[in-house]
C-alpha cells in the first residue's frame, strides 16, 4: 500500500472527533470539557483540510483560518468562566452548577 | 492522495492515543500535556496535506497559546490535584456514551468509504499553487481579496472575546450558594 486513501484520513478525523465528544459526555472536570472540545474543533479542521486537498479548492484552507480565530476566542471566554465559576462555588466539578434549581 | 503512509500512520496513532489519555487521565495537567502531543501531530498531518500555514498556525496558535491558557488557569485555579471524577460517572452512562460514540462512528466511517468523489475539482492543483508563489501566498491573496469582509469581522470578535473574557473573570458574580 503506497496511498493514503480519502476516506483513511476521513476516518481518523472521526475516530478523534468522537473520542472528544465521549470526553465531555464522560468527564465531570470542566477544564478537561474544555480540552475536548478543543479536540473536536481540531478534528473538523483536519476534515476541512483534506476536502480542500482532495477538491483542490482553498476555501477550506481559509474556513480553518477563521476556525482557528474563533477557537482562541472560545477558549479566552472559556477559561474566564471556568475563574468565575471556581470564584463563585469554589470547585471545577459541573455537579456543582446548579444555582437554578433552588 | 499522494501523502507518505508511514507519516501519516505514525503521526495518527500518535493523535489517537494521546487524544485517550486526554479523556482518561485523572490529572488535568496530564490531560494538558497529551492535548499539546495531539496538536503537534496534527500539525505533522497538516504539513503532509501540504497546508504548510495552517501546520505553522497550529502550532503557534494551539500548542502555544492555548494550551498555555490552560496550564496557567490550572495553576491559577490550584487545580492540578488529580480528580476522582470519572469514578463517579455511573458505568450505565459511560456505557451508553462510548457506545452511542462507536455507533455514530461506525456509520461515518461506512459513508466516508461508499461515497463517491464525484465534484468539480477547483483551479488549485499542486502545480498550480507552486506556479503561484505557494501555499502562504496563495492564501494571504484570497485573504485579502475574497475573505476580506470575514477576516475584518474576526477583528470585531476578537476585541468583543478579549472585552468580555476581562469582564467575566474579573467580577465576582453576585448568586452565592445558599448555605
Amino acid at each position: 500500500m503506497t496511498q493514503v486513501e480519502p476516506w483513511v484520513i476521513l476516518s481518523f478525523c472521526a475516530i478523534i472527533f468522537f473520542i472528544g465528544f465521549t470526553g465531555v459526555l464522560i468527564r465531570r472536570n470542566i477544564l478537561i470539557v474544555l480540552m475536548c472540545i478543543e479536540l473536536m474543533l481540531n478534528a473538523v479542521n483536519l476534515t476541512f483540510v483534506t476536502f480542500s486537498k482532495q477538491l483542490q479548492h482553498m476555501g477550506g484552507q481559509m474556513s480553518v483560518f477563521f476556525v482557528i480565530t474563533v477557537a482562541a476566542a472560545e477558549s479566552a471566554v472559556g477559561l474566564g468562566l471556568v475563574i468565575a465559576m471556581f470564584r463563585t462555588l469554589r470547585s471545577v466539578d459541573t455537579d456543582e452548577i446548579q444555582l437554578l434549581r433552588e | 492522495m499522494s501523502i507518505s503512509p508511514f507519516f501519516f500512520y505514525a503521526f495518527a496513532s500518535i493523535a489517537v492515543i494521546c487524544s485517550l489519555f486526554v479523556i482518561l487521565k485523572k490529572n488535568p495537567v496530564a490531560s494538558a500535556f497529551s492535548l499539546v502531543l495531539v496538536f503537534f501531530a496534527f500539525a505533522g498531518i497538516y504539513a503532509l496535506l501540504d497546508a504548510h500555514l495552517i501546520a505553522a498556525l497550529q502550532i503557534f496558535v494551539y500548542a502555544g497559546a492555548i494550551m498555555v491558557l490552560f496550564v496557567f488557569v490550572i495553576m491559577l485555579l490550584n487545580a492540578d490535584v488529580p480528580s476522582f471524577d470519572m469514578g463517579r460517572t455511573h458505568l450505565g452512562l459511560k456505557a451508553v456514551a462510548g457506545l452511542l460514540s462507536a455507533v455514530t462512528l461506525g456509520i461515518f466511517i461506512w459513508t466516508f468509504k461508499s461515497s463517491a468523489w464525484n465534484a468539480a475539482l477547483g483551479p488549485f492543483t499542486g502545480d498550480a499553487i507552486e506556479a503561484s508563489g505557494g501555499n502562504t501566498q496563495v492564501i494571504s491573496e484570497l485573504m485579502f481579496s475574497e475573505y476580506i469582509l470575514p477576516f475584518e469581522l474576526t477583528s470585531v470578535l476578537l476585541l468583543a472575546a478579549i472585552i468580555g473574557a476581562v469582564a467575566i473573570a474579573k467580577r465576582k458574580l453576585s448568586v452565592g450558594r445558599s448555605q
